[in-house]
């Protein structure tokens, strides 16, 4: 699985963190997304799929 | 015929055709209190799209469908901008306000995403996160006084309410001696009820307290959200003092609104479910505590009166065609109670995973205080339960008045004792 994240996009709603906090955190100065991990080990990939979904800006591309 | 005679006949013509339009908003069946209105999922049955008049006898679109909903508003041709003509205001003194003054909440981008992008780091994960056991000692605080005091009580003035208005004050740097005032003029925002003079006025009356306060935070920071706003944007002349103070009004009210409405309301739909309750209280689990908030905010979706958009150029979607400049209106409660995507949606069951509903909306509007809320509400069920095990209506669920003519749904009060 490849991971990309928008910036731009993202409105730091801090979803994908709370689906997936080992791919993905929040700058601290705005909360907008950072990409941890761009391909994940595949015990998180459940997690990573939750966080494209609920990603409310959809900010979240994977590529599996 | 004369002209005058002809219009009012065009507008008659016009008046019998808004006839056959169904209104909007529905009421909700008075037994079913945590249910949407059946009139609106009688409408959804019939498909995803579908025409309603408004207060004002426009008939934008009414969207129930999941599916449908989440793709509109993440749709950037759709747009939440107020200024556009076709905008379906949910009231006269909505309407009013967002004339006079305009938050992030009726802007596109990127205007939108410049002024949100100032306030999220504060609403972001960790943040919220370290700020978890300041919200445990003042939810520890509140209930050490229900202890200790009359039974019974009304649960909203003695712990839904002070929860989250104490936190918001804590987070902006408001204080809380002033909470009277605040709470009375955004409980007159709310009320769908209210007067487009009385919506206005209540308005005003935040956005100069808030503009007072900032004036002394520029002159005394403290460490507080608004102190920072102040440094940041007001002193950088990024932003006009009056500007922040009217974004400040949105995080003051939208802090503590709708939390001390799902801390009630959920309160009445736990005792209601009282296996689902035990199961709560007899948790150690943060992740079932967490799992059970969001199944809270799916099953009672208090943001009942519709999200409100406006199509920027002609979008086909369930099977119809969104002309530009026509009004939308989503109806989340009923998105929320997709069968496709939550099955059996009508029982309320904190097992379930509710993580992709629509409570908080979607799309770059969706709500930004959710982390906060979040924990705010797990703390707030999980202690309360807990530390008053035995904790009941004090009257018939009948008795109960539930906020139909709120903007955001919940109750009134609610008698409890133990
Ligand atoms: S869920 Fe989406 S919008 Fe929210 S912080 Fe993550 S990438 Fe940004």
């Amino acid at each position: 699985m490849r991971v990309t994240v928008d910036q731009e996009k993202c409105v730091g709603s801090g979803q994908c963190v709370l689906s997936a906090e080992k791919v993905f955190d929040q700058r601290d100065e705005d909360g907008i997304v950072v990409l941890l991990d761009p391909e994940p080990p595949a015990d998180q990939h459940d997690d990573v799929r939750q966080a494209a979904i609920v990603c409310p800006a959809m900010a979240i591309d994977l590529v599996e | 015929m004369d002209t005058s005679t002809e219009l009012s006949s065009q507008e008659r013509l016009q008046t019998r055709s808004d006839e056959t339009v169904p209104a909007y908003p529905m009421d909700r069946a008075p037994r079913c209190p945590f249910d949407p209105a059946p009139e609106l999922r009688s409408l959804d049955e019939g498909g995803p799209l579908n025409r309603v008049r408004l207060w004002d006898r426009s008939t934008p679109w009414l969207v129930t469908g999941y599916a449908e909903q989440r793709q509109l508003l993440a749709d950037p041709r759709v747009s939440a901008d107020t200024k556009n003509p076709g905008y379906p205001h949910p009231t006269p003194a909505t309407r009013a306000r967002r004339e006079q003054a305009r938050t992030f909440l009726s802007m596109d981008d990127p205007e939108h995403a410049r002024m949100r992008r100032m306030v999220t780091g504060s609403f972001a994960i960790k943040r919220v996160e370290a700020m978890r056991p300041a919200i445990q000692q003042i939810v520890d605080n509140l209930i050490d006084q229900l202890l200790d005091g009359p039974r019974p009580v009304d649960l909203v003035q003695a712990f839904a309410l002070p929860v989250p208005s104490l936190v918001i004050c804590e987070l902006l740097g408001v204080p809380y001696a002033d909470h009277a005032f605040f709470q009375r003029n955004s409980s007159t925002l709310v009320n769908s009820g209210s007067s487009a003079e009385a919506g206005l006025e209540a308005q005003s009356n935040l956005v100069e307290y808030l503009n007072d306060l900032i004036g002394r935070k520029l002159a005394s920071p403290a460490d507080d959200l608004l102190s920072l706003l102040a440094a940041e944007q007001v002193a950088t002349g990024a932003l006009t003092q009056r500007e922040l103070a009217v974004t400040s009004v949105l995080l003051l009210i939208a802090g503590h609104e709708t939390t001390a409405n799902m801390i009630a309301l959920g309160t009445v739909a736990l005792l209601e479910h009282p296996e689902q309750l035990a199961d709560l209280r007899g948790t150690d689990d943060p992740a079932f505590v967490a799992g059970a908030v969001e199944e809270l905010l799916r099953y009672l979706n208090i943001t009942h009166f519709g999200r409100r958009r406006v199509a920027l150029t002609d979008i086909p979607v369930g099977g119809h065609t969104i002309r530009a400049g026509e009004g939308i209106v989503l109806a989340n409660e009923v998105g929320n109670r997709d069968q496709e995507v939550f099955p059996d949606p009508d029982r309320l069951d904190l097992h379930r995973d509710a993580r992709r509903h629509v409570a908080f909306g979607f799309g770059p509007h969706q709500c930004l205080g959710q982390p906060l809320a979040r924990v705010e509400l797990q703390v707030a069920y999980r202690t309360l339960y807990r530390r008053i095990p035995d904790l009941r209506l004090a009257v018939a669920l009948e008795d109960v008045r539930f906020k139909h003519d709120g903007l955001v749904y919940g109750v009134y009060e609610l008698p409890v004792t133990w």
